[in-house]
């Protein structure tokens, strides 16, 4: 069922995922209390200014909101094939091995095109400042190279947010839809959304109840730019040999009427606007 | 008309529209100072679920489109080898360039930090259609440039290296007309990424040829309206000769584009959202009716082509529907999947009309500088902030 290759991904996008299924979290919304302690523990890990928000922001990069009687955390899925990195045109975003979808601020000259494509919109933007970078979870990726946890994860006091391999995670949130038939809702979201996602979910409620989209196709986003795109170079070969094509029968077509006609009739690249 | 007598030739005189330019220039640069100091938030109405707003639907994706006339008409006549058009090349040239000018002092203010806008020169992300459409304006507005020099170079007697432009001219209009095929196409290519979020009625897998099909109608419309304002500002004839073939054209392109408008509303089965009569449904109505119907319709009729106002009024429909059109696109038909809301905000608004008129400002100037016209530089014009 597991795939290490993600089919149909954009060749060269993400740097060393065709070996590695990389880390991530599972979120067992049955499980979470609502004690914001992630959200907490991700401002001080992130040096994140002002008090945890409502809604994500720039400064929120994870909490947790209240839907349905059921408690669901929001904060950046690290999608497998990610929308946003396929869109950024600078490269600022990028998907790492290990997992987690970084951003370099340095690079970064705030277009916004990863808000707008996002399909889970994620990434937040600094609205109030005349230099302003754009703010998301970023899975603690400098915490993973030294082989810890999420700060997320080690401040949650129920075990809501599981940190792990992807591979155990699924097994995990698995066994426990397969244990309690009825407890849960039978999908794990993430698994498919949008191409998968590194960050997954189990609830009892259904998921577009708790805020999630429900209607992204499980191929990714930045296939359907890819296929245009990955045809260009074949394009440009193709329409500029037919737009020469296409003046040099027209010119020669009035050479040939001008009574001009000497057998070779490459003479008309010389007539400019006069 | 005959008042120029005592003035010498291409003398301006400030009139009501120079005293509207003087004060929208100042609003504009109000703004600017603002928006650099306070933020993005400070000027716009835009907000984490609705990052892009109308400095990219109207600014960016208008003023492209709209600039479509150059390429369109620059194969025309180079490559189909039409040479009667070639009068109104030259405006169209400078039209185009001046679009795309317009393009880029949007994007200057609507980018994070427009400071950085040489990253997309550095570092590389061919995934992204947004690169892509960077390099495309960037090398397009460069050729634009080299194809409208002989122009300048010519006015300060530099005959040498118009003569080379010249010469060079057929692989700078072939390379004006792909880098122009590319980068118009990929305005709609930027939007195939959301296809969880843009509504059926404009969301289709055939957005890139959409976009590059309406901006060849567009752009030919834009050539008849700029042509009209041409001659009320400057006392010109219109040339109907040139402009009425030009109207056919225009049909052509808008049919086939609406056409696959409706084959891509087909597909999407989502001629239900028109008869529900909800937001979208109106806009769509609104657009399609008044932006490729009503023209298309009128244009088909060679007397009402061959009538200025019917025909001035056919290519007015034309470029409206264009415009709501890219609004749709990237206002309307991403509101519901935002969950919010987004009107443009005065400040937003001031920018626009600001870098239009400036647009017109310089249009005015150097057609009384340069031999923009055939006739050569204006002179005595009475209403000098008009033309665009």
């Amino acid at each position: 069922m597991l795939q290490a290759t993600i089919p149909g991904m954009p060749p060269g996008m993400v740097e060393g995922a065709e070996v590695l299924m990389g880390m991530g979290l599972l979120f067992d919304a049955t499980r979470c209390i609502g004690c914001g302690a992630c959200s907490s523990a991700c401002k001080e890990q992130n040096k994140l200014p002002g008090e945890v928000e409502e809604v994500l922001t720039a400064y929120t990069w994870t909490t947790v909101q209240e839907k349905e009687g059921i408690n669901v955390r929001r904060l950046c899925m690290h999608c497998e094939v990610p929308t946003c990195v396929s869109v950024c045109p600078v490269a600022a975003l990028t998907k790492t091995p290990e997992g987690p979808v970084v951003y370099d601020a340095e690079r970064c000259m705030g277009c916004r095109y990863c808000m707008m494509a996002c399909p889970f919109e994620i990434p937040k933007y600094q609205w109030d400042r005349p230099v302003p970078v754009i703010g998301k979870c970023i899975l603690c990726a400098g915490r993973l190279k030294e082989g810890r946890p999420t700060a997320c994860a080690e401040a949650c006091p129920t075990g809501a947010t599981l940190f792990g391999k992807k591979e155990d995670l699924i097994w995990e949130a698995r066994t426990r839809i397969r244990q309690k038939p009825g407890a849960y809702v039978d999908h794990i979201y993430g698994l498919t959304e949008a191409g998968g996602t590194s960050v997954m979910m189990i609830s009892n409620v259904p998921f577009e109840k708790m805020g999630l989209k429900t209607n992204l196709p499980a191929e990714p986003p930045a296939m359907r730019t890819w296929q245009v795109l990955s045809n260009i170079p074949d394009f440009v070969g193709v329409w500029g040999v037919l737009l020469y094509g296409v003046h040099w029968i027209t010119a020669r077509r009035e050479d040939v009427a001008k009574g001009g006609s000497d057998g070779h009739g490459p003479d008309h690249g010389r007539r400019g606007r006069s | 008309m005959n008042t120029t007598a005592t003035l010498s030739p291409r003398r301006f005189r400030p009139g009501f529209w120079t005293a509207v330019f003087v004060v929208l220039f100042l609003a504009f640069c109000t703004v600017t100072v603002i928006r650099f100091t306070k933020g993005l938030g400070a000027v716009t109405n835009l907000s984490d679920q609705f990052p892009w707003g109308l400095w990219i639907g109207f600014d960016l994706l208008c003023g492209v489109g709209l600039a479509a006339g150059a390429f369109t008409l620059t194969a025309v006549v180079h490559l189909f080898n039409l040479k009667r058009f070639e009068p109104i090349v030259r405006p169209t040239i400078l039209t185009g360039f001046l679009g795309y000018a317009f393009v880029i002092v949007a994007l200057l203010l609507d980018l994070g930090q427009p400071w950085r806008i040489w990253h997309a020169i550095v570092y590389w992300n061919p995934h992204s259609v947004m690169f892509e459409v960077a390099w495309c304006v960037m090398l397009y507005t460069t050729v634009l440039a080299i194809e409208f020099s002989p122009v300048v170079l010519e006015r300060f007697g530099f005959h040498a290296p118009a003569r080379l432009i010249h010469r060079l001219i057929t692989p700078l209009v072939i390379l004006g007309v792909l880098l122009s095929t590319l980068h118009q196409s990929s305005l709609g290519s930027l939007y195939l990424i959301v296809p969880s979020k843009l509504h059926p009625l404009w969301y289709s897998p055939m957005m890139p040829l959409h976009f590059y099909i309406s901006a060849i109608g567009a752009g030919i419309g834009m050539v008849i309206l700029e042509s009209y304002l041409s001659k009320r500002a400057f006392h010109r004839h219109l040339e109907m000769d040139l402009l009425e073939p030009l109207a056919r054209g225009m049909v052509v392109a808008l049919g086939i584009y609406g056409l696959m408008r409706l084959q891509g509303i087909a597909r999407n089965h989502a001629f239900a959202s028109i008869l529900d009569f909800g937001y979208e449904g109106q806009m769509f109505l609104l657009e399609f009716t008044l932006g490729v119907i009503l023209p298309v319709a009128l244009m088909s009729f060679h007397r009402l082509r061959s009538h200025p106002d019917w025909l001035v009024g056919g290519a007015f429909l034309a470029v409206l529907g264009f415009v709501m059109n890219r609004l749709n696109v990237s206002i309307t038909g991403m509101e519901a999947a935002s969950g919010t809301r987004y009107l443009p905000s005065g400040m937003e608004i001031i920018v626009s009309v600001g870098l239009v008129a400036t647009g017109m400002a310089v249009f005015a100037f150097a057609v009384r500088t340069f031999s923009i016209f055939p006739e050569g530089p204006v002179t005595g014009s009475r209403r000098p902030e008009e033309g665009g």
